[in-house]
């Protein structure tokens, strides 16, 4: 019985700077990259006031969708957030299903997470300073009082590692148990049917329960981590702002 | 010898990391009794409280994230074994 859980693996390799290896999450997310703009390309052609196509009004009520939950999280004054906020949850939510079709998930290679955590990251402190200047940035570290100043900095970086390893951790974590249910189904079929030549060697019992686990790791938790990780984002910027 | 000694304490030492799991599997089920509290209180409230719900189980959800990650380290990028 052998368990096959890896990490991404280096496809090919850059010849510059001494070789940089570019390994699978990065490759699976230009394709998926390749693969949203193409849709919305798709989408955003043709746009008309009058007699709008059915294509027409899926993307209307997409961008729709995505203005109202930030106008409801961030207020009306942050609706120019919407775009990024778009982006980043179609991103992660297609990135993380892109498991159902055997590509390897970029999010469960904690590199992606961790450039979308950093992002947020100069995001809210950005934000932090154009609201409240470099004084009132730096003043707001020291409230409510000026011993409270390491533990301030302390939670300030903790909240993009956290979002990252949160993120990371669940798609990497349905990514295992997957791995290991399918090892386990195989050493059980072959258990059962291997003395049987040619047909013990098929592992039945691989049919139908991965499928269920599926719903839950691939779809149920894609989809939530997508909406948590862009709903943290816009919380965070909105509270950077006040 | 030494290999394996390392590795089953490795192995030994991601079971125990995973004793994480007991926390949010605590907070999330008491999370989720008081969305069903909620839900029926207030019916109409289904939509917000659900997510609310879901946003704070994911949030409560990072320690034991941290014990997996822990775990996975020890697993299959395991730092003792280059020492030896």
């Amino acid at each position: 019985m052998n368990v096959d859980v890896k990490g991404p693996e280096i496809l090919f390799e850059i010849p510059v700077f001494g070789g940089i290896g570019v390994s699978e999450t990065i490759v699976n997310s230009w394709i998926i990259m390749a693969v949203i703009a193409l849709v919305c390309f798709f989408l955003g052609r043709n746009l008309k006031v009058r007699n709008p196509s059915k294509r027409q009004l899926v993307a209307e009520k997409a961008v729709t969708m995505i203005t109202n939950l930030v106008t409801d999280v961030m207020g009306e004054k942050n609706a120019r957030w919407a775009p990024y906020i778009g982006t980043l949850l179609m991103f992660s939510a297609v990135s993380s299903l892109s498991s159902l079709t055997g590509l390897r998930p970029p999010t469960a290679d904690l590199a992606t997470t961790l450039g979308w955590a950093l992002v947020t990251f100069v995001m809210v402190q950005a934000t932090s300073i154009r609201c409240h200047g470099v004084g009132g940035w730096l003043k707001g570290f020291t409230q409510p009082i000026f011993v409270m100043t390491p533990l301030n900095i302390i939670s300030e970086i903790a909240n993009p590692i956290s979002m990252a390893f949160r993120h990371f951790g669940n798609i990497a974590s349905g990514l295992v148990i997957t791995s290991l249910v399918y090892a386990a189904l195989a050493a059980l079929s072959s258990l059962v049917l291997g003395w049987i030549p040619v047909i013990g060697q098929i592992p039945f019992l691989q049919v139908g329960l991965p499928a269920l686990l599926s719903i839950y790791f691939d779809l149920f938790t894609s989809v939530l981590q997508a909406y948590i990780f862009s709903m943290l984002t816009m919380v965070f910027v909105s509270g950077a702002q006040d | 010898m030494e290999r394996a000694i390392v590795m089953a304490a490795s192995a030994i030492g991601a079971g125990l990391a995973m004793i994480a799991g007991i926390g949010p599997g605590i907070g999330q089920g008491f999370a989720a009794g008081k969305g069903a509290e909620a839900v029926g209180r207030q019916p109409e409230a289904k939509g917000d409280i659900t997510t609310t719900m879901l946003l704070g189980c994911a949030v409560a959800e990072s320690t034991g994230i941290y014990g997996l990650v822990v775990a996975l380290i020890l697993l299959f990028a395991n730092p003792f074994i280059g020492q030896l």
